[in-house]
């Protein structure tokens, strides 16, 4: 604790002067980022559109309020659809995921060179949203479920990746010496050492994935892969803000209780 | 046997299950299964089985057009190894600077938001109402995709930035406020009543007992929801909030694979440098 | 049965753990290495079955080099070398006989591990080790539910499942109370002697050792400095081991380490984990 002397009476300061003046330069700097970088978006932005903004709030909940609850049997097709994107994307990012890590995580990689890869991997998937690799797909293999499946599925690889190697690498290391030591071959040191550690964060990071995945499979369809997203897009479209209401409804709904059911089950294995 | 799912309470009945223990003594042996009640086991399997047999019906794919796009896909990934920073570099540089100005301001906005709007979501300090506020205003934040809610603010206040910037600041404060409620949740007790003790000010309390238990999480997360919201911004561009998505978006649908490539890269690089520095700063501040 | 000749070690930072250490074990003894923290124990031991790369020097098991093989003839080494930990080493998530039967993995294809697949007579052999160690009603207990001694009972039968020539014990009681440590010192003893093993402890508490083991080796920095029988271990000699210290102490240590131990018991009968 710094204390400085005057007359020889101790002032205790809880800085030394220099430790103050960085923390005074770091503020600075970033306030003045911030003035900066607002004046950007200040210049890139119409001002007079918002001098209506709540004129145009008032009257787009207005239109939303009540909504239309005649088309919810409608959704419930599409809402089943964006079920499956995010269970089958869910699985099929995982699979591709769990050998990825083992290749990514310190401890288990067998090459330096595939950890590398395995780990361009993992940070690409991670860095592109769903919604990207879903734009692309559509783009590639026509509009449908299978486009929002494969993207969800994308993205799902660097999550999981992300996370069980990291699960992998936070392993007790002592069993593993022990499981090498009986003579066992190096599939088998994986399968009775690191496994049974990981069995636990794998099953509830999958779960926790999926739960994020619902969320990111209601929008989807915005740019046509699937799901409750297309007739949200096309409610929009038609400015039937009732019928989006009603389809944002739903959507808070399903996120809850797909919430509800991911904490369940984390709380189950762990 | 009991139709629990309880790993702990099968191994201990089972420990006492001489069956078991008579059949091991003569060298047959089996795992106890992960769900002890047979009627519960076969009952999931059928109907993980039966929801295949339901998903493989209702995704209704069009092979010839698979095919097809196999060969787009190929490009694609070709791209990656002759990316085009140029033929477009104007419009990728205004829709970066957009998209990192965006990010910054939003982001700091939004953790200001947030802060308060934690505090207020926190069980242990927070009166009931102030509670129930803040946690359906996070609820309603977490539940909407970035997207859903770009399109209502560019409905509202125009195409542009600005909306970008509400749009992440919506959704940092869901993110952020839900965080660090659970953590003043879990924050000690102990401090919180000896300051209390000394008769401080409720600012005072905050300040001097609960602001020191979250900190340095509290730094962590930020730059993590930083990271987050530079992703993001690379997606409402698509629906007219500003931002490098939008540059993104055009590219793919002219097909024009080298420059969706090229800004690709961009966004990974800077979401990998920023990992890196993320990581630099929570060693300095933790 | 165990010769080393020459064992050297020096580790990528430069210490040098093991300096030429010459040893030979027949089987049937028991040894125990003794020497402070940091002496180079735990190095030599998993440099005998190469979890540990040794420097240089060479290793022996019944008369096969075995200092520099690899792939099938190191598992096939390792297999005959049975491994007893300080903290049990145990994979915690499995159950006694999971972990008990891992001890067989180097005798069964990866496939037949994988699906629990185990022959018979693994089987019937691991119950009756079990018994052996009295904890064959605990066969389906998980790795985590128990005690530090039945922990480590789990750990003897796993290192006896592989049908080990020689076995090696580190630290086995360092993690125990002193009456456990005793039980535990018997059984490893007992067990050596019933299957004929050669048997190498580290371990910590000399007076544990003296009243077990058939020969003492002491090791200083990496160097042997005493070897020779239990009873040869004078003050002096314990001296030039440790370094300086009051010898006649170690008695009254041991009585101290009692009465932590009726403390974690009665800690575990008021609802504590043991």
């Amino acid at each position: 604790m710094p204390v400085k002397y005057t007359d020889n009476q101790p002032i205790w300061m809880q800085r030394t002067p220099r430790q103050q003046y960085a923390i005074w330069l770091g503020w600075f700097l970033g306030v003045m980022l911030f003035l900066l970088c607002f004046k950007v978006i200040s210049d890139n932005t119409i001002w007079e559109f918002l001098t209506d903004a709540h004129v145009q709030a008032a009257s787009l909940i207005g239109r939303m309020v009540p909504p239309d609850w005649s088309i919810t049997g409608s959704l419930m097709l599409p809402l089943w659809d964006t079920i499956n994107i995010a269970t089958v994307g869910t699985i099929l990012g995982t699979i591709i995921a769990f050998p990825l890590a083992f290749l990514a995580a310190r401890n288990t990689t067998p090459h330096p060179a595939l950890r590398a890869f395995a780990l361009g991997v993992i940070v690409s998937s991670r860095s592109i949203n769903a919604l990207i690799w879903a734009i692309l797909l559509v783009t590639m293999i026509g509009p449908g479920l299978l486009a929002g499946m494969i993207a969800i599925a994308l993205r799902s690889i660097g999550f999981v990746g992300k996370l069980l190697y990291e699960a992998i690498e936070e392993i007790q290391p002592t069993p593993v010496e022990a499981i090498t030591s009986t003579g066992a071959g190096n599939m088998q040191v994986l399968a009775w050492s690191v496994l049974p550690q990981i069995m636990p964060a794998f099953a509830g990071i999958t779960v926790y994935r999926w739960d994020i995945n619902i969320r990111e499979s209601t929008t989807l369809g915005l740019v046509g892969a699937g799901g409750i997203g297309l007739q949200m897009n096309a409610a929009i479209n038609n400015l039937a803000w009732g019928q989006v209401a009603t389809v944002f409804v739903l959507i808070f709904s399903t996120v809850i209780v797909s919430e509800w059911v991911s904490a369940k089950v984390r709380h189950a294995v762990i | 046997m009991s139709s629990s799912l309880d790993t702990s309470a099968s191994a201990s009945a089972a420990q006492l299950d001489p069956a078991r223990i008579a059949a091991a003594k003569k060298g047959s042996w089996r795992p106890l299964p992960l769900i002890s009640s047979r009627k519960l086991r076969w009952g999931l399997n059928l109907a993980a089985l039966t929801y295949i047999v339901l998903v493989y019906y209702s995704v209704d794919i069009n092979w010839a057009r698979v095919a097809q796009g196999f060969d787009r896909g190929l490009n694609f990934v070709g791209s990656f190894f002759t990316p085009d920073f140029v033929t477009r570099g104007g419009e990728i540089a205004v829709g970066l600077r957009e998209s990192l100005t965006m990010t910054f301001v939003a982001t700091v906005i939004g953790i200001a938001l947030a802060i308060p709007v934690g505090l207020g979501a926190a069980r242990n300090i927070a009166p009931r109402p102030v509670y129930f506020f803040c946690r359906t205003l996070i609820a309603l934040s977490r539940t909407f995709q970035e997207i859903i809610i770009a399109i209502l603010f560019v409905a509202m206040f125009g195409f542009g930035p600005l909306a970008g910037v509400f749009t992440l600041a919506f959704a940092t404060i869901g993110f952020m406020a839900k965080l660090l409620a659970e953590d003043i949740e879990d924050a000690q007790n102990e401090p919180m009543e000896a300051i209390r003790a000394t008769g401080a000010s409720w600012l005072q309390w905050i300040n001097y007992a609960v602001q020191p238990q979250v900190m340095p999480r509290l730094i962590g997360l930020s730059l993590y929801r930083l990271d987050i919201n530079f992703r993001e911004s690379a997606v409402i561009g698509i629906v007219g909030a500003g931002g490098i998505g939008a540059t993104l978006n055009t590219s793919i649908n002219r097909y024009d694979y080298d420059t969706s490539a090229a800004v690709l890269l961009i966004i990974i690089a800077i979401v990998l440098m920023s990992e890196y520095l993320s990581g630099y700063v929570r060693k300095w501040t933790a | 049965m165990l010769a080393l000749k020459g064992l050297t070690k020096r580790y990528a930072t430069g210490d040098l753990a093991l300096d030429s250490v010459d040893l030979v074990v027949p089987a049937g003894q028991v040894l125990a290495l003794i020497g402070p923290s940091g002496a180079g124990k735990s190095t030599l031991i998993r440099c005998v079955n190469r979890l540990v790369e040794p420097t240089s020097g060479s290793i022996h098991l019944d008369g096969e080099d075995i200092t520099r093989v690899r792939g099938n003839r190191l598992r096939h080494a390792r297999r005959q070398i049975g491994m007893i930990f300080q903290n049990y080493a145990l994979v915690e998530r499995l159950s006694v006989m999971e972990n008990v039967l891992s001890g067989r993995l180097a005798y069964v294809g990866f496939w037949r591990s994988f699906f629990r697949k185990f022959p018979q007579s693994d089987v019937q052999q691991a119950f009756k080790i079990l018994e052996r160690v009295g904890l064959e009603t605990m066969i389906d207990k998980r790795g985590d539910a128990l005690s530090g001694g039945q922990k480590q009972r789990v750990g003897i039968a796993r290192a006896l499942m592989q049908n080990p020539k020689l076995l090696l014990v580190d630290e086995p009681t360092a993690s125990l109370d002193p009456k456990t440590s005793r039980q535990i010192m018997r059984l490893i003893c007992e067990l050596c002697a019933e299957q004929n093993l050669a048997t190498v402890i580290n371990i910590h508490d000399v007076a544990l050792a003296q009243q077990f083991v058939h020969r003492v080796v002491g090791l200083r920095a990496g160097v042997v400095v005493y070897d020779g029988p239990p009873t040869g271990l004078t003050p002096e000699i314990l001296t030039t081991i440790y370094g300086e210290e009051d010898w006649t102490a170690v008695q009254k240590e041991d009585e101290h380490a009692a009465t932590d131990a009726r403390k974690d018991v009665e800690a575990a009968l008021l609802g504590g984990h043991p």
